[in-house]
């Protein structure tokens, strides 16, 4: 009889007066009832016999429970017989037998943790920092060198990549910068107008937005968005095909993933970020304008003398020198840790956010450089 | 044989992708205990028929009946134990790959409640070994495997709760001839030992003949005949007999007769 709804129940009964000590089990020995079995066994022995003669299903989890049952008893010199088994049961318990694994205790290492071995993670941790901040190098020189490469043979150069990353890392970040510069500019004018009115100096409100964005925010700003939407997705693409291997196939086709991948993609964010960045000042001062003339009447034609008559030229110099080393940053940031993903999914996730939260750190941190940079030189 | 009891039923299956028609009409039983080879040449549907008896795939007509219990219109509970009962082992593995091989394999295992957790390691470790994966492939991620081991890892899943009914999409594809064969002889001995009914999906001519109790051959939108490799071999249908009279169908031919001579001696 094949229980036609298996997997339920067990029953137990065990004669403790006998010797040896008989147990009889009675319906379904698997997975489902092994631990109930385990429970009703657990302590009994020396000696124990086990009629199976009412199992209607025994699977390779009650097999292994009975072998398991077998080695505890013999290890304290006992013995277990099994009977009534039909043939199948023998076949199931032999399959199982045969392939029980050897002893292979493994055992948490976690317990003992020392001093010494969290300096010892410590030291790695720092060393491997280290040695990321070579892999950039790394990458930088890889980029730098394909770049020459595909300047000296321009037949190599991919031009519709070119076109295509432009179009993604630029065309498609100009809304968002633009309304979050616009953004900006409207908060500038407006905390400013409120500190600035305090001294009667409103009309010093236009030079504060013009700093600020001009030298400062928008740059920085374009360059942290952009960090945010297109390292990751370098690293998407990057990474899946690392994945999927189509890197190795296209070295074993000769193809160069240095030409083929990296040097499209860094150029086009060269390219592009200066021109999100010209954008953004652009969108910025125009939103600080509304602002000014909305909450001090300063009108549109007074602001534009304003802008003018201050020397900004020099801000925005400064604002834009940044704008292709930002480039740089963000884009050797999200191709490295592309082919920095394995083989799994797992990895590929973990490496796209890594990559952002690299590559906007490593942006803000060459700002700072920056800022000491000019005002050492007077600039 | 008529009064073997039936598993797997389906009847009238059409399945179409746009209007693109991949099964149209199809019948076919699979009776307990049995291992049945599903031939058929390539984007013929063998594994969109699999996929749809084990639920995965709603076709655009007909019935499958599952151990009794009709998979579709099935409430979620019934489907859940359903879904207990039986295993599915994917084309290429399909195993988690944040997981490493024994996480795999217990995944299925923690749906019951009062497993200790030490006794689904040691269960998960007998099911490694039974597939005949080394011992330390347990603790390593589904990445760190060659295709042949993450088939055995996928097939240790597979029967990880000791499933009535096993789907084998091209367990032996891709493995290297003596890998294949104690492939073959897992499927069998399991099959023999264990009772498992074994729905298999492969191109091994030598599996076909060392394993298949029955096969069964999709042509032509439906399963144009069933039979045993015997019964193959007088069908007049040109595919059916370019594939059993085949230069590769008469070496496996020769050698599986060569093995039972053996056997008999
Ligand atoms: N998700 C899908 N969408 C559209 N068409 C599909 C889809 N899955 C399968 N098909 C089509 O169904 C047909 C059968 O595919 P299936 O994967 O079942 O083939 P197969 O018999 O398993 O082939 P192989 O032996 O190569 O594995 C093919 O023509 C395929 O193009
Ligand atoms: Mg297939």
């Amino acid at each position: 009889m094949v229980a036609v709804n298996p997997d339920t129940d067990i029953g137990v009964e065990i004669d403790g007066e006998a010797r040896p000590i008989r147990v009889t089990l009675s319906g379904a020995y698997t997975i489902h009832t092994l631990t109930e079995v385990g429970r009703r066994l657990d302590g009994l022995g020396p000696d124990i016999v086990i009629d199976l003669g009412r199992v209607t299903r025994l699977d390779t989890a009650g097999a292994w429970s009975l072998l398991s049952l077998r080695s505890r008893l013999e290890g304290g010199g006992g013995t277990l017989s099994l009977e009534g088994t039909t043939p199948e049961m023998d076949a199931v318990i032999e399959t199982v037998a045969g392939a029980l694994p050897g002893a292979t205790e493994t055992h948490d290492e976690d317990e003992g943790r020392t001093l010494a071995d969290r300096l010892d993670d410590l030291g790695r941790a720092v060393v491997g920092g280290g040695q990321a901040l070579m892999g950039y190098a790394g990458y930088l020189g890889l980029f730098l060198a394909g770049l020459v490469r595909v300047i000296l043979h321009p037949r190599e150069f991919r031009l519709t990549a070119l076109v295509h990353h432009c179009g993604e890392v630029g065309l498609k970040a100009v809304p968002i910068v633009a309304l979050m510069s616009f953004l900006i500019g409207i908060v500038l004018a407006f905390q400013g107008a409120s500190q600035l009115r305090q001294f009667g100096a409103e009309v010093f409100v236009v030079d504060l937005i013009a700093v600020s964005i001009l030298r400062e925010l928008g740059i920085l700003l374009t360059a942290i968005i952009v960090a945010g939407r297109t390292a990751s997705a370098f690293t998407a693409a990057i990474g899946s095909m690392k994945m999927r291997e189509e890197i190795d196939a296209m070295r074993t086709l000769g193809l160069d993933p240095t030409t083929v991948l990296f040097v499209p993609r860094i150029l086009a964010l060269l390219l592009m970020l200066p021109i999100l960045g010209v954008i953004a000042n652009f969108s910025g001062l125009v939103g600080g304008g509304l602002m000014s003339w909305i909450e001090l009447g300063i009108s549109p034609q007074m602001f534009q003398t304003r802008l003018l008559e201050g020397e900004h030229a020099n801000h925005l110099m400064v604002g834009l020198v940044k704008a292709p080393f930002f480039a740089l940053i963000i884009g050797v940031v999200g191709c490295r840790a592309g082919m920095q993903v394995r083989s799994n999914a797992e990895s590929l996730g973990r490496q796209t956010s890594n990559s952002v939260v690299a590559a906007i750190f490593a942006v803000i941190v060459a700002d700072a450089l920056f800022s000491i940079f000019f005002s050492e030189i007077g600039v | 044989m008529a009064d073997r009891e039936t598993v797997i039923e389906v009847r009238g299956l059409r399945n179409q992708f746009g209007d693109h028609v991949v099964h149209d009409g199809l019948d076919l039983d699979v009776y307990r205990g049995e291992i049945i080879g599903i031939v058929g040449g390539s984007g013929t549907g063998k594994s969109v028929l699999l996929r749809t008896i084990a639920g995965l795939q709603t076709p655009a007509a007909g019935q499958v009946r599952v151990l009794g219990t009709d998979a579709f219109t099935a409430d979620p509970d019934a489907r859940a134990a359903l879904e207990a009962r039986w295993g599915v082992m994917f084309q290429d593995g399909a195993l988690f790959s944040s997981l490493t091989v024994r996480e795999n394999v217990e995944v299925p295992m923690r749906a019951i409640g009062d497993l200790a957790p030490e006794t689904a390691r040691a269960l998960a470790d007998l099911k490694i070994s039974m597939v005949g994966l080394p011992p330390n492939a347990g603790d390593k991620y589904p990445s760190e495997l060659s295709g042949g081991m993450r088939k055995r890892a996928g097939l240790a899943r597979a029967l990880a709760l000791d499933p009535e009914i096993v789907f084998l999409d091209e367990p032996t594809a891709g493995l290297d001839p003596i890998g294949a064969a104690d492939f073959d002889a897992l499927i069998r001995g399991l099959s023999r030992s264990l009772g498992l009914t074994v729905f298999l999906v492969t191109h091994d001519l030598d599996t076909l003949h060392a394993v298949c109790d029955r096969v069964a051959v999709l042509a032509e939108r439906k399963v144009l005949v069933t039979g045993t490799m015997q019964d193959m071999l007088s069908v007049d249908h040109p595919w059916v007999r370019s594939y059993f009279h085949g230069p590769r169908a008469r070496a496996a031919l020769d050698g599986a007769a060569a093995g039972t001579a053996k056997e008999e001696d």
